[in-house]
């Protein structure tokens, strides 16, 4: 799942899309998730990454990763929703 | 190279709670590159806050309403162009508009320019006429009736479901889930705005706004879209900000062209859930958040006096998604002095 191009987040984790005037802020570990979906990175590399740095299971990674992806998509910051 | 300095005559100075765009048109022009201006107020009651704003205005007029005749508004323009020898008249009242429309000529003859909607662009966006508009045009618009009597409620309900919206002609909507309702809002708006009273389809969704500018031969001068913030009690923007929706854009620009659309305007439409817009309405002028359009990059008021004046615009495509406009409040201290002449002599 790809971040839509035009989705800007500032260095101190605010998301804005310029397309409906909304913006979010994200938490310091949501923000390291968005800026590693921003560089094209899978849900596998991102666990990966996110795993050599956090005391934490992958299995617990991986849902938390997956809800944090729906709710980004649920926001319509997804490419994806753009094909459905 | 020395500017041209224009003398420009502005409505609106009601920056209230329900503010027009006076206030915002003249910031706009004061910041104005390609010319110097000479800003007259005009003004309607004693108390709009414009008349008071010394660093904006360069002399303030009150002039008849609408409702006295176009005669006696038309003596009244002469009187302050034998003083001020105006080159140009931006109204901004709903109501006024058609006033300045049908005065056009006759204030080009007098050295004064407009730059408004034909009679007939005027005319086919009235909220009566939107449905027609929408067909014709190929624009998705609710669905919307006119109400003279509320005897008639029942009946054209049988057409609706509910809640609808209830509209005044010029200003003024609410939400009605009832019949009560809708006679409570019909008599509050009627006694207010006259009739008809529109009721029209409510559309759930976001609201967005346009504001943007026609040259007349159908080319987009300019057009920046905003999401509204926050909204008063009135429905007004308290606080907005500029977006980059390209289909927003497109809807602007197929308006514009379809419509040879002269002057400055501000479209509301609805974006339901699965992303389709509706063109609520239609406002022949421009709207009081023009400022943020200026603060992204497009000053429409100073376009809008170059193409009255037959200077050369070229389209303006970009501007900054992203600002935002916060309103605020502010009170002056006036002298009692000053309420007193203006109220009196009629000028300050």
């Amino acid at each position: 799942m790809k971040i839509k191009k035009d989705i800007a987040v500032s260095e101190t984790g605010l998301v804005f899309n310029p397309t409906t005037g909304e913006s979010y802020s994200l938490n310091p570990i949501g923000m390291e998730i968005f800026s590693l979906m921003k560089e094209g990175k899978s849900t596998e590399e991102i666990s990966g990454e996110l795993l050599e740095h956090y005391h934490t299971d992958s299995s617990t990674l991986d849902k938390d990763i997956h809800d944090f992806m729906e709710m980004l998509n649920h926001y319509l910051l997804l490419e994806k929703d753009e094909e459905e | 190279m020395k500017k041209n300095k224009y003398t420009i005559g502005v409505t609106g100075l009601n920056a209230i709670d329900n503010p027009g765009p006076g206030v915002p048109v003249i910031r706009a022009l004061r910041e104005a590159n390609s010319f110097d201006v000479r800003i007259i107020g005009l003004s309607y009651e004693s108390l709009e806050p414009g008349i008071y704003m010394h660093d904006l205005m360069d002399k303030v007029y009150q002039i008849p309403y609408p409702s006295n005749g176009t005669e006696l508004l038309m003596e009244r323009m002469a009187y302050i162009n034998e003083r001020e020898n105006l080159d140009m008249i931006i109204p901004n009242f709903d109501a006024e508009l058609f006033s300045f429309i049908r005065l056009s000529t006759r204030l080009e003859e007098m050295g004064i320019k407009t730059f408004l909607p034909t009679p007939e662009q005027f005319e086919e966006r009235q909220k009566v006429n939107l449905p027609e508009f929408g067909e014709k045009y190929n624009i998705p618009v609710p669905g919307s009736e006119p109400l003279f009597a509320t005897d008639k409620i029942p009946e054209l309900m049988e057409d609706f479901d509910w809640p609808v919206l209830v509209k005044g002609k010029y200003y003024e909507a609410s939400v009605a889930y009832n019949e009560e309702q809708i006679r409570i809002a019909f008599n509050k708006i009627s006694a207010k705005w006259g009739l008809p009273v529109i009721i029209q389809e409510f559309v759930h969704g976001t609201e967005y706004n346009v504001t943007g500018l026609g040259d007349g031969k159908g080319n987009t001068i300019a057009a920046v879209p905003m999401r509204k913030q926050y909204i008063t009690s009135l429905g007004k923007a308290w606080g907005g900000i500029a977006i980059s929706d390209q289909k927003l854009i497109d809807l602007t620009t197929k308006f514009i062209a379809q419509t040879k659309w002269r002057g400055g305007f501000e479209l509301e439409l609805m974006k339901t859930k699965e992303g389709k817009f509706y063109l609520l309405e239609i406002n022949p002028r421009i709207p009081a958040w023009i400022y943020l359009a200026v603060g992204a990059g497009q000053n429409i008021p100073e376009a809008l006096v170059n193409l009255a004046m037959g200077n050369v615009v070229k389209p303006m495509k970009e501007y900054h998604a992203g600002k935002m406009f916060v309103r605020y409040s502010w009170d002056m201290i006036v002298d009692l002095k000053e309420f007193e002449k203006i109220s009196i002599t009629g000028e300050l």
